[in-house]
């Protein structure tokens, strides 16, 4: 179908309900759920909020029932300017959503048995940043592929490589060095399989990373039942990363131990999402990677290389991952166990599509994730009513929401997974 | 370029061509859609390989292994299709592919020296656009702009426009003009590619014809017209279908103050009035891209309509679902049939019956009766001469004007109160063009109304009793098949005195 | 088995031989138009290679991953017989079982013919495959229903966890006789997969939310979905405290075929059922002509009165139906009981079924039985030859890889040939 324009032809009215607004109705509904529903289930008891990583130290306190009503009144009221300014739309939602997990938090806390009811804020943030770290770097890898038009649904295949690589080679040579170098190369191999496979060969992505998950946990689940398992001191001992202090600034409540007492893996995540963002969107690299994804017709009748960039991109996005998968082996857990990822590398790929392809927007949507994983470990410690399950679903349910363009409607690449053939 | 031969299987899109182009001048290229123009030019721009044959640039041979060779060489096209990445901003287009860098290795782009270099450029050559605008966000006149700077920037000295003028308005063609005109002085060579008799006089200095992949011939702009198109079409194709007048019954399609929003969400059809009666062909002329598209589909039921309203004898068809209209005795031929009209993987039978499978006797609610479908299929193939091995062929083997027949028998052979005709000979032979054009006339003499829609004038003159133009998404008059082409011209156009 | 360029025969002889014998050249001849023929049925050849291949590949990773064969390899050039004979030894005695356990154990046929064995030991094997093929052919057919309508279901997974909820909840909380709680417990599992297949198709006819991507989402909450109502009161088994849940009832099991010591249940009747019903709706109704419009081409299809918005809704509502049943085969006729991994990967397997059966629904059901003979054979292979079961998945992951990338296979193959067509052209010079 052509769409032409007819120029001069005047447009038609978006209409009374335009994103800001619809959002803006649907916080404010929220808001009201959290004051009145969360305002009722809440106790008088104080809710307590230590800054420290733990519940001892410092704790901001405030009545259960009136610090509900009160986030949830305040969420109204954001989501209630955002509909009828529908300006700064970003900062409104953040604002109105943030009041409304603060009023979730106090009747969470409020309700908590004893002498439980204290929530280690530090300790939440710090968690959730850990959790969200393998995500990050899944949906980093994720951005590099998606970005030059290559679906990434093997994001969980390379996870479990790096995952596998790193606890063996880390235990043979000592080093978490040699783990996360092993781990980065095994993440390359699935990557490079996914990229020969769907660049010369035309596989169809989406089914093609379905395959290589289902191949890479098989592969390295075979390789431990076979070997690692028999001999876990010589091969399933990896050492495990260290923390690194950095002084003063680690002393910032909060922030402070999240950002600057922790582990190399911190780093390398942050130093990554800046790293990409920065080459997206400010260097040759970036545009023509970018041009290749949305147009690659476009970019070759300009001599730009489109599969020779894309071969490039899923290598580098193999390498990313793979550190990702690192993670598991090097700083979530002690050593490999099959099938250990259990989904998280789709739940990248949710990250991905939830930041809108965007590096920081994929760093923040982890982060969004992990920050409800460790609020479903941090509420189960206050022996919460909710069930922890429903809080793991919400990130998928997050990024339907987000693909069904509830709230506004996410785009991906134009020629995301389209195989470019020349001539 | 001397002796340039791609071949595409058997078809053979070029056959030993020549062409020469002098600096400084716009060479125009002509022929009809499919003569092979638009593939000499992409193996001019590297982008196919010519099986034989050489490019000589300033009298040096070139090999030409992609486009970034032909950028090199001086070449710059502006394509059919624009090759803009509709999410970048106009600066970025431009300089996709040379970008400028503030150097070293990371290669950060230096965003400021693209705007420089736009704006420089835009002012040079009077191709006014702002570099920070988003290309989606931008009519196509000024994405086709961006095109053209883009292959500035990049020091083309040879040009080519294939079919610029295509999707613009009468206004923005003549800007373009104005704007190829300006190229010129400046030293630039121009290679116009258009099967547009007027445009090719307005403004080329030398005309090449090709047909059906060769040269037939060069000609100057003052050449008259009719001698041109018989270069082009090969013999005088009178588009004449002999039919007697029409007897005009009652009304069978109104539509009255019809508002319809394309896919940008513009005001396509800007309220359109107009009738067909029982028993006469009433055809829309315009040029593409005014609405016709968006008023056939709106009748069909495939577009929203956003005020206004049609009926047919009498109801109201305005919010009924594409199935209530067919069923109600609209046949419907779509204007692009492999996009709209047929299912290329599936075979002719099943596409004899792709919007009337549910009727007796090809099937029911729940079963399909193959050996009805199949029994029909044979009846129609020979009726309507569509020449196939067995209605078991996929319909991706027939040749454009089989596969046009196959529509024009699925969709005249049940009785029809309306039948609408968009483009209906778009991409036929010859012999075919005659077939369906007297297939329509018979319908319209069976007592049906009929709406012929056709970008090609000759096409709605021929076959139309009444003809009513449309312009920007209204119609600015009905006038008589045999009104002056003159007039009609500038009708089209959009002046209305 | 064919060997395009084993060096024994055909292209590859020696010099000497070709000269010799006047019937050589002639010998090759023939096998070039037998290999014409081969590659005019190109699908056919192509899944013939891609498990060919896929056999050999697994064969490798298998010598490599045992530490004493590849000890051998370690002074292959000293002593070479070693490393090929210990090789020989280790894959073809693990492909022996992956056979014998799949199909038939020629001892236990003798035995029962010698009146030594019962005969439910002789047909173990095939009894164990039709086990494992019937939930793959129910989530194999699934996706390619959907496939075929041009949507991609990566929902299956999902689809059968609901179904397999949906099931035994029917099987432990209902009480019926026999010939209805069967039926009610399976339609309950219908019901589950087609609400899970619905939700995507509704979102994707309304907001246009790509079913790629809520399919998998819905997956995982289908997945946590279960953790949690496994351990809910009156749901999980009282005896026990871990994940698991009370036992279906007799009367809601399914029947099992042959014998109470053979798994094979009712199961694959109703794959059998399944396809010969998707086979029929794909061909021959009316709904699965619109299916097909909209899958190949959804514009002409809307153009041609159909709703793609309807279609779409009612092909996810069926493929998760498909998928719902093969949930619930497996909590009714082999499991009978949740828990988190009752449906283990039958999701994500039925896509790679279908990929190999070409989403044509009897080549699915072959590509199903395929891959049950793989698993009841892995099982076998396992025990008996310490090969961890976990090799079968990574086959059958490089047998579909091979199927989605004909001209890799192709390319294998070819690659063989060309350096064979390299010794031919030397042994003329």
């Amino acid at each position: 179908m052509t769409a032409t324009t007819v120029p001069g032809v005047s447009g038609v009215d978006s209409g009374f309900w335009t994103r800001q607004r619809k959002t803006g109705v649907v916080l404010v509904a929220l808001g009201l759920i959290a004051a009145v529903v969360f305002g009722l289930l809440a106790t008088s008891k104080a809710a307590r909020f230590a800054v420290g990583e733990t519940t001892s130290g410092f704790a901001l306190s405030i009545p259960g029932t009136l610090g509900a009503v009160l986030f949830g009144v305040l969420a109204i009221a954001a989501g209630a300017v955002l509909a009828a300014t529908g300006r700064r739309f970003g900062l409104w939602t953040a604002l109105s959503l943030a009041a409304f997990v603060a009023s979730f938090l106090c009747w969470q806390v409020s309700q908590a048995p004893g002498t439980l009811n204290t929530l280690a804020l530090g300790n939440l943030a710090k968690g959730s940043l850990e959790l969200s770290l393998p995500l990050v770097l899944g949906a980093l890898g994720g951005v590099l592929c998606e970005r030059s038009g290559v679906v990434n649904v093997a994001i969980e295949g390379q996870f479990i490589a790096g995952a596998f690589a790193a606890a063996m080679f880390g235990t043979i040579a000592g080093s978490i060095w040699a783990g996360i170098i092993a781990a980065s190369i095994g993440g390359l191999l699935i990557s490079a399989l996914l990229a020969v496979l769907a660049i010369r060969y035309l596989v169809d992505q989406v089914i093609l990373g379905i395959v290589l998950n289902v191949f890479a946990l098989s592969l390295t689940a075979f390789l431990y039942e076979q070997f690692m398992q028999k001999n876990q001191d010589a091969f399933n001992k990896p050492p495990r990363v260290p923390q690194w202090d950095i002084p003063v600034l680690g002393d910032i409540p909060i922030i402070g131990p999240t950002l600057f007492k922790a582990n190399i893996f911190v780093y390398v995540a942050l130093a990554l999402v800046v790293a990409i963002h920065f080459g997206l969107f400010k260097t040759r690299w970036g545009l023509r990677t970018r041009a290749v994804g949305e147009h690659p017709t476009a970019a070759d009748t300009l001599g730009v290389k489109v599969l020779g960039l894309r071969y490039r991109n899923v290598l580098l996005a193999g390498l990313v991952a793979g550190i990702g998968g690192a993670t598991f082996t090097l700083l979530a857990t002690t050593n490999f166990n099959k099938g250990m990822t259990s989904g998280l590398g789709f739940i990248a790929l949710a990250a991905l599509i939830f930041g809108r392809w965007n590096p920081v927007g994929a760093f923040l949507a982890a982060l969004f994730f992990g920050f409800a994983n460790q609020l479903a470990f941090s509420i189960s410690a206050l022996n919460s009513p909710i069930p922890t399950q429903f809080l793991s679903m919400l990130p998928y349910v997050a990024t339907i929401v987000a693909v069904a363009g509830l709230v506004g409607r996410v785009r991906a690449p134009a020629a995301d997974g389209k195989p470019y053939v020349y001539g | 370029m001397r002796g340039i031969t791609k071949r595409f299987g058997d078809l053979v899109a070029n056959d030993h061509i020549d062409l020469i182009v002098e600096p400084g001048e716009i060479h125009a290229l002509l022929g009809e859609n499919g003569a092979g123009k638009s593939t000499l030019m992409n193996v001019l721009y590297g982008l196919l390989q010519p099986d034989e044959g050489e490019i000589l640039v300033d009298g040096s041979p070139l090999k030409l292994k992609g486009p970034a060779d032909a950028i090199r060489a001086g070449i710059g096209m502006v394509h059919q299709h624009f090759m803009l990445v509709p999410v970048f901003t106009v600066a970025e287009n431009v300089i996709l592919g040379a970008e400028p860098t503030q150097g070293g290795p990371i290669g950060r782009l230096s965003l400021d020296q693209a705007r420089r270099e736009v704006i420089e450029v835009s002012e040079r050559y009077g191709l006014p656009v702002d570099p920070d605008a988003v290309v989606e966000d931008l009519p196509v006149g000024v994405q086709q702009r961006v095109e053209i700077i883009k292959a500035l920037t990049r020091d083309a000295e040879l040009l080519i426009l294939d079919e610029p003028t295509a999707v613009l308005t009468p206004q923005e063609t003549d800007d373009l003009l104005e704007v190829m005109r300006g190229l010129k002085e400046s030293g630039k060579s121009i290679v116009f590619i258009s099967h547009k008799l007027r445009e090719v006089k307005a403004v080329a200095d030398l005309i090449t014809v090709i047909r059906r992949g060769k040269v037939v011939g060069t000609a100057e702009p003052s050449a008259a017209p009719s001698e041109l198109a018989e270069m082009m079409v090969g013999r005088s194709v009178i588009l004449t279908v002999s039919k007697e007048p029409a007897r005009p019954a009652d009304p069978v399609l109104s539509v009255s103050e019809l508002v319809v929003a394309d896919d940008r969400e513009h005001r396509a059809v800007a309220g359109v009035d107009l009738e067909v009666r029982a028993g006469e062909v009433l055809g829309i002329a315009g040029v593409q891209g005014n609405g016709q598209t968006e008023l056939v589909e709106a009748i069909m039921g495939l577009r929203k309509v956003m005020g206004g309203r049609i009926t047919l004898q009498g109801i109201d068809i305005t919010t009924m679902s594409t199935r209530e209209t067919l069923d109600a005795g609209v046949g419907y031929i779509p204007e692009d049939r492999s996009v709209d009209g047929l299912v290329k993987e599936f075979t002719v039978a099943e596409n004899l019956v792709l919007d009337a499978y549910r009727r007796a006797p090809y099937g029911g609610r729940i079963a399909l009766n193959l050996g009805g479908i199949a029994a029909s299929a044979r009846e129609k193939i020979s009726e309507y001469d569509i020449r196939v091995q067995s209605h078991e062929q996929p319909i991706s083997a027939l040749s454009g004007g089989n596969q046009q027949k196959v529509i024009v028998a699925r969709e005249m052979s049940r009785p029809l109160k309306l039948l609408v005709a968009a483009q209906p000979t778009r991409g036929v032979d010859v012999g075919s063009i005659e077939f369906i054009h007297n297939r329509v006339i018979a319908e319209r003499d069976a007592g049906a109304a009929v709406l012929v829609v056709s970008s090609e004038l000759d096409e709605v003159l021929a076959l139309a009793d009444r003809v009513a133009v449309m312009y920007r998404g209204r119609i600015l008059a009905t006038v008589a098949p045999d009104t002056p082409r003159d007039k009609l011209g500038l009708l089209m156009a959009g002046v209305h005195d | 088995m064919i060997e395009p360029g084993s060096p024994d025969k055909g292209p590859a002889a020696p010099p000497a031989l070709v000269k010799e014998h006047r019937a050589a050249p002639r010998r090759r001849n023939l096998w070039q138009l037998f290999r014409e023929e081969f590659w005019a049925a190109n699908t056919f050849m192509v899944t013939f290679l891609a498990v060919v291949l896929a056999l050999v590949a697994g064969a490798i990773i298998m010598i490599i991953a045992d530490p004493e064969t590849r000890a051998t390899w370690s002074y292959f050039f000293a002593r070479p017989g070693d490393a090929l004979q210990a090789s020989w030894g280790l894959v073809s005695e693990a492909y022996a079982n992956l056979f014998k356990g799949a199909i038939a154990d020629p001892d236990q046929w003798n035995r029962w013919f010698w009146n030594m064995a019962p005969w439910q030991q002789a047909l173990y094997p095939i009894s164990e495959t039709l086990q494992y093929a019937a939930p793959l052919a129910l989530t194999g057919l699934s996706f390619a229903v959907a496939f075929r309508a041009g949507l991609f279901s990566i929902g299956a997974q999902g689809q059968a966890t609901m179904g397999s909820i949906a099931g035994a909840l029917a099987g432990f909380l209902i009480s019926a006789p026999g010939w209805l709680h069967v039926p009610v417990a399976l339609l309950c599992g219908l019901l589950g997969g087609m609400l899970w297949g619905f939700l995507p198709g509704w979102l994707k006819a309304k907001t246009g939310a790509h079913e790629v991507i809520t399919t998998i989402m819905l997956n995982y909450i289908a997945f946590h979905f279960l953790t949690w109502i496994v351990i809910q009161k009156g749901i999980q088994d009282p005896s026990r405290s871990d994940a698991i849940s009370s036992k279906v009832d007799e009367t809601a099991r399914l029947p099992l075929l042959f014998d109470p010591s053979l798994r094979a249940n009712l199961g694959i009747v109703l794959a059998l059922l399944a396809t010969a019903f998707v086979g029929w709706m794909l061909k021959r109704s009316t709904f699965g002509f619109e299916l097909r419009a909209v899958g190949a081409n959804p514009d002409a299809a809307r153009t041609a009165g159909m709703s793609v918005a309807a279609t779409i809704i009612l092909v996810m509502t069926l493929a998760g139906g498909l998928a719902g049943l093969g949930g619930a085969t497996m909590v009714l006729g082999t499991a009978y009981a949740l828990t988190p991994s009752v449906v283990g990967t039958i999701g994500f397997d039925g896509i790679l079924v279908a990929l190999l059966g070409r989403a044509r629904p009897w080549g699915v059901l072959a590509a199903a039985l395929l891959f049950g003979a793989l698993q009841a054979g892995g099982n076998r292979m396992q025990s008996f030859s310490g090969i961890s079961l976990e090799l079968v998945g990574v086959i059958q992951a490089l047998i579909a890889i091979f199927v989605a990338a004909p001209a890799l296979v192709k390319a294998i193959v070819r690659l063989r040939e060309s350096r064979t067509g390299g010794a031919a052209e030397l042994a003329k010079g």
